[in-house]
C-alpha cells in the first residue's frame, strides 16, 4: 500500500508527542515530514526556566534529538517557516520556496508572547519569554547588564524575573493587577508568595501600568515610563503578560480561527485532512499552555490519524505549581468562590503555610496552597474526579497522608529529602535517581518513571513521593493520571467501562470482549487479561468459562511461584485450625518430597517452601487438605482467637464462627486478596482491626468492621454494623463482600473500593436495602457453589496435566 | 544441516501458553501463539532467570512471571527500557503438526 504523506508544521512538544503516539499505533502508515521555525530539535520547552536560572543546561533538556527523527524516518526541515498553505493542492511553501505536499497535514504552530502595543516595544532589548533564543538573549543580558524589568507578574514572569535574579541582575517585576498570579491564586496566598520573592530579592511594582519603553542613547532600551509618571531604569525588558495562539498561517489558508484554530474533539479543523494540536488550538472555546492538555489531545490525534477513530478530547482540568526552587505553591479549579461555594481555610502568615479549599454541592471546586503543597495531587484528584466529600469533610484540610509509610524512613515529603536518600524502597532508587531520570529522558507520567527507574513500580508506596518529585522538577506540566485511567495500553476504556459492558450486554469470553470494544491488540496483554477473566468469572457465575491461560501462573498452577522458579504449598486450615493427623501428613510430605522450608505463616497456617513444579500435584494428593489458595486473588485466611471455649476473657465462640465463614466463603474469586479475622472479645486478638473484614465479639454480639488494611499503608478498618447472631454475621460479611466482588476493579483491595465508593453506598446497599442484601448473599452463595477444590480436581480430574508435567528432548 | 528434535503436537501446548522441554543445554520453553505459530526460547528471562514458560503469552510476546520484564517471542528481546536478550531456537511445524526443534542448529536470535 502507497504510504500517505502527513506534513506537520511546528516542532514542538504538543506536535512531536502527537507523532511519537501515532508511531506506537501506525509505524508504517505515513511518510512524515517535520518543518520548524527554529533552530533547534523538539526540547522540553516547560523547563526554560530552569535553564535560565542556571540550574539546567539547554543539552538537558532536549527531548527529542535530530538522530531520533532520521531513526524513525521521519524528514526534519529546521529553521524554515512555512509561509503558506494551499489546501486546494494541498501543498506547505517553506519560507525558501521549498514545496511539500500532503495527504495530512498537523497544525503544531504553537503561540506567540503576547507584546503590549506601547511605544518603543520594538527596540533593542525587549523580549518575549518563549523559546531558546529568548532565554538566551537574557542570560546574555544579565553577563553585561545590570537593570532588569519582567513586565506581568504571571507564572512565566515569575520565572523569568528569578531566574535573572539569579544571574545576578536587579529585577523588578511590574504587574497591573492588585496582586501576583491572579489567575491562580487569591489575595492572601499571593501576598505570601509575593514576601517569599522579595526576600529572595526581588523588586515589584503593583497596579502598574506601563506607557513606554525609553530608548537610550546606545539606541537599546533604557528605562520603563509608567502612566503615572514614574520611571525605572531597564536594560532588558522581558514582557510575559500572556501567550496569543499563532493562527497567522492557519487564517491565512481560510481555516476557521477564533483566538485560536478552532477545532472539534478529534482535534480536527474546519478542513478535515488539517489536524491542529497544542497552544495554537482553540477547543471548546478553551486555549490551553500547559502540557499535560496538550499530551492528551496529542493521543487523541494520533488516534484519529491512525484511523483508529475512536479517541475523543473533551478537555481539561489543569493545575498550576511555580517552578522556582524553594517556593512551593499550588493552585487548580476554581478558587475564587462566591455565592453557592464555600470554603475551607488554614492561615498561617506567620510560618508561611496558607490553604484554601473551595467546595460547591459537596465536590472540591478549587484549591490554593501555599508553602505546603503535599496534598495538592490528592486535591486535583478528588477535584477531577468529582468525588462527593461530604464524608470526609472534617479531616479534609489535613490532607490524606497520600504516601505509604513504609520503606522510606517515614519521609512524606520529597523536597525535603536529599539526592542520596531513598524513594522507593522495593527498587533502591534514590531521589537523586529519579531527579536525574526526569530530566534527562524527559519523562513526564507516573508511568514513565516506572518504567525507567522502576521507583514505585513494585509495592507502590512510593507513589506520592514520586508525584511531587514530578511535580517539583516539571511545575504544573506534568501529566498526572487522568480521570478516568484506561485499564491498559491496549484500549481507552476504563475498569468500570469494561465492567459495566461485559454484565449489560452479558459478554462472556475474552476474544468477545476485546471484539466488542475495540481493543488495539490481538491477545491483550498480562494486565488487562487476568482482569478480564475476574470479570467475566464474576459477573456470570457458572455462564463465562475460565480461562487458565489468562491467570497469573500462581492462580494457573494453584501455588505461589518463588524467585527460583519452584513453588510453595499451603494448605487449608480452616480458621487457624489443625490436627495431629494433618500434621503428620504435613511432615511425611516435607520428607518425601525432600522440602526444603516449613514456615509458619502470618495467617495461621503453614507453608511448604520450595516444591518442584512437577512435585506440585503428587504433594496435594498426599496432602489431602483442600488448597489454601494462598496464591489467589481469593479468599486468604480467617484468622482466629481461641475464643470463650477456651479463653478466661473470651465473650464469643470466635474460633467456630471462623471456621465457619471459612467454610462458606473459601471457593470465592475476588478482585484482589480478602483476609478475614474474627476475635472473641475487645482485646482483638486476631487484630481484626486491619483486616477487609473484621469481626469483634462483644457480650452482647458482633461487630463488624470492613476495609482494613495491613500493608504497604496501614489503614484501620472502618466501622460498619452490630450485629446479634451468627448468622447476620455471615450473611451481612458475604453480602458485602459480594458488592465488592461485583464492582470491585481488579488488584483493588476493599480499602481502595471503600474508599472510592464512600462507606454510605456501602451502608445504604448492605444495611439498609434488606431485600438487596439478601439477593447479594444469594448471588455469593450460587458463585461460589460452582467453584470446586482446585487442587483435588488436579490430582483425581488431571485439569491441566500439561501444565505439571515436562517434555524432553 | 540442521538437526530437528520432535517435540510434541502443537496441541499439546496450549494456545497462549507454552511447555517446558528438558534438554541438554537446559530447560527450552516452547510458545504457542493463537494463530498457532510456535517459537522456543531459553527458559530464563534475562532479568533475573525467571521461568518465562510460566509468563502469560499475548501476540508474540510472554510476560514474564517474576517482575513483569516483556520479551519478544520472535527476538527474544526485552521490551524497551529494559535491555536484555535470551537465545532462541528455531522451530517448525509440520503437516502433522508435530512440532520439531533445531538444538543444535544456529540459534533463531
Amino acid at each position: 500500500m502507497k504510504r500517505m504523506k502527513l506534513v506537520m508544521v511546528g516542532n514542538g512538544m504538543a506536535g512531536v508527542r502527537t507523532l511519537e503516539e501515532l508511531l506506537k499505533l501506525a509505524p508504517d502508515m505515513y511518510d512524515i515530514t517535520v518543518f520548524g521555525a527554529e533552530p533547534h530539535a523538539n526540547y522540553n520547552r516547560i523547563l526554560l526556566s530552569p535553564v535560565l536560572a542556571g540550574e539546567q543546561t539547554i543539552q538537558d533538556i532536549m527531548l527529542n534529538d535530530v538522530d531520533w527523527y532520521s531513526d524513525n524516518g521521519i524528514t526534519l526541515h529546521l529553521n524554515k517557516k512555512i509561509v503558506n498553505i494551499d489546501r486546494l493542492k494541498r501543498t506547505v511553501t517553506a519560507s525558501d520556496g521549498m514545496v511539500v505536499g500532503y495527504d495530512r497535514l498537523i497544525m503544531a504552530t504553537g503561540s506567540n508572547p503576547f507584546i503590549l502595543p506601547v511605544p518603543g516595544k520594538d527596540l533593542p532589548g525587549v523580549i518575549g519569554y518563549r523559546d531558546i533564543a529568548d532565554t538566551d538573549a537574557m542570560i546574555d543580558a544579565a553577563k553585561v547588564y545590570k537593570h532588569a524589568v519582567v513586565i506581568g507578574g504571571g507564572l512565566l514572569g515569575l520565572e523569568a524575573a528569578n531566574g535573572l535574579k539569579l544571574r545576578g541582575m536587579d529585577v523588578t517585576v511590574v504587574h497591573i493587577n492588585e496582586w501576583l498570579m491572579e489567575r491562580q491564586l487569591d489575595k492572601p496566598s499571593a501576598k505570601l508568595l509575593q514576601k517569599s520573592l522579595e526576600d529572595k530579592g526581588l523588586k515589584f511594582l503593583l497596579q502598574k501600568h506601563t506607557a513606554e519603553l525609553v530608548q537610550g542613547e546606545s539606541g537599546r532600551v533604557c528605562a520603563v515610563k509608567f502612566k503615572d509618571g514614574d520611571v525605572i531604569p531597564a536594560d532588558i525588558v522581558v514582557m510575559a503578560v500572556g501567550i496569543r495562539p499563532n493562527t497567522a498561517l492557519a487564517e491565512s489558508a481560510g481555516i476557521h480561527c477564533n483566538r485560536g484554530i478552532v477545532v472539534n474533539d478529534t482535534m480536527q479543523t474546519y478542513d478535515p485532512r488539517i489536524y491542529a494540536i497544542g497552544e495554537c488550538v482553540n477547543h471548546r472555546g478553551i486555549a490551553y499552555g500547559l502540557v499535560a492538555p496538550l499530551f492528551e489531545m496529542a493521543k487523541v490525534a494520533a488516534n484519529h490519524l491512525a484511523e483508529f477513530g475512536i479517541a475523543r478530547y473533551v478537555g481539561s482540568v489543569t493545575s498550576t505549581k511555580l517552578k522556582v526552587t524553594g517556593i512551593d505553591l499550588f493552585s487548580a479549579g476554581d478558587f475564587t468562590g462566591g455565592d453557592n461555594y464555600e470554603e475551607i481555610l488554614l492561615s498561617d502568615p506567620v510560618g508561611g503555610v496558607y490553604k484554601k479549599i473551595v467546595i460547591k454541592d459537596n465536590k472540591i471546586a478549587g484549591a490554593v496552597m501555599y508553602g505546603d503543597t503535599v496534598d495538592g495531587a490528592w486535591y486535583f484528584q478528588l477535584l477531577r474526579e468529582g468525588r462527593d466529600v461530604s464524608d470526609i469533610r472534617d479531616h479534609l484540610m489535613f490532607g490524606q497522608s497520600h504516601v505509604g509509610d513504609l520503606g522510606h524512613q517515614g519521609q512524606n515529603r520529597a523536597a525535603a529529602m536529599t539526592d542520596e536518600m531513598e524513594i522507593c524502597g522495593c527498587n533502591g532508587v534514590c531521589k537523586g535517581t529519579v531527579v536525574k531520570a526526569i530530566k534527562e529522558k524527559g519523562l513526564f507520567t507516573l508511568e514513565d518513571v516506572r518504567k525507567h527507574t522502576k521507583a514505585s513500580s513494585s509495592c507502590g508506596s512510593c507513589t506520592g513521593l514520586v508525584e511531587q518529585l514530578l511535580a517539583t522538577v516539571l511545575g504544573g506540566d506534568y501529566s498526572e493520571a487522568p480521570k478516568n485511567k484506561s485499564m491498559c495500553g491496549c484500549t481507552d476504556h476504563t475498569h468500570a467501562e469494561v465492567r459495566a459492558a461485559i454484565r449489560d450486554q452479558k459478554i462472556l469470553s475474552i476474544p468477545d470482549v476485546m471484539s466488542t470494544m475495540a481493543w488495539r491488540t490481538p491477545n491483550g496483554c498480562a494486565s488487562c487479561r487476568p482482569a478480564l477473566n475476574y470479570y467475566l468469572i464474576s459477573s456470570w457465575p457458572g455462564e463465562a468459562k475460565d480461562d487458565p491461560q489468562s491467570r497469573f501462573i500462581n492462580e494457573r498452577a494453584h501455588a505461589n511461584i518463588q524467585k527460583d522458579g519452584t513453588y510453595s504449598v499451603i494448605p487449608r486450615m480452616f480458621g487457624g485450625q489443625t490436627t495431629p493427623d494433618e500434621l503428620r501428613r504435613i511432615a511425611d510430605v516435607a520428607d518425601k518430597y525432600a522440602i526444603p522450608t516449613v514456615k509458619v505463616t502470618g495467617g495461621q497456617r503453614i507453608d511448604l517452601l520450595g516444591v518442584k513444579k512437577a512435585d506440585l500435584p503428587g504433594v496435594w494428593q498426599d496432602l489431602g487438605m483442600p488448597s489454601g489458595l494462598a496464591y489467589g486473588k481469593a479468599l486468604r485466611t480467617v484468622k482466629t482467637c481461641v475464643g470463650s471455649e477456651w479463653c478466661r476473657f473470651g465473650t464469643q465462640d470466635s474460633t467456630k464462627l471462623g471456621v465457619d465463614i471459612e467454610k462458606a466463603l473459601w471457593k470465592m474469586w475476588a478482585p484482589h486478596k480478602v483476609k478475614f479475622a474474627v476475635s472473641g472479645c475487645p482485646r482483638n486478638c486476631a487484630e481484626a482491626a486491619i483486616k477487609d473484614v473484621g469481626i469483634i465479639g462483644v457480650d452482647s454480639g458482633w461487630e463488624i468492621y470492613i476495609g482494613g488494611n495491613g500493608g504497604i499503608k496501614t489503614e484501620v478498618a472502618h466501622f460498619f454494623v452490630k450485629l446479634k447472631t451468627d448468622v447476620e454475621v455471615m450473611e451481612y460479611s458475604a453480602a458485602f463482600l459480594q458488592l465488592y466482588r461485583e464492582e470491585g476493579f481488579y488488584l483493588e483491595r476493599t480499602v481502595h473500593y471503600l474508599a472510592r465508593v464512600g462507606m454510605d453506598y456501602i451502608k445504604q446497599r448492605v444495611l439498609e436495602d434488606e431485600a438487596g442484601r439478601k439477593v447479594l448473599y444469594e448471588r455469593m452463595l450460587f458463585s461460589v457453589q460452582n467453584e470446586t477444590d482446585p487442587w483435588l480436581d488436579r490430582t483425581e480430574g488431571g485439569v491441566g496435566k500439561h501444565e505439571f508435567e515436562m517434555l524432553t528432548a | 544441516m540442521t538437526e530437528w528434535t520432535k517435540i510434541c503436537n502443537v496441541t499439546d501446548i496450549p494456545h497462549l501458553g507454552a511447555r517446558v522441554v528438558q534438554t541438554a543445554q537446559g530447560d527450552i520453553a516452547v510458545f504457542r501463539t493463537n494463530g498457532d505459530a510456535v517459537f522456543a526460547l531459553h527458559d530464563k528471562c534475562p532479568h533475573k532467570g525467571g521461568p518465562l514458560s510460566q509468563g502469560i503469552v499475548a501476540g508474540k510476546t510472554v510476560t514474564c512471571p517474576l517482575h513483569g520484564w516483556k520479551i519478544g517471542l520472535e527476538t527474544g528481546n526485552a521490551d524497551a527500557p529494559d535491555e536484555g536478550h535470551t537465545p532462541c531456537l528455531q522451530t517448525k511445524t509440520d503437516d502433522a503438526g508435530m512440532v520439531w526443534l533445531s538444538l543444535s542448529g544456529v540459534p533463531a536470535c
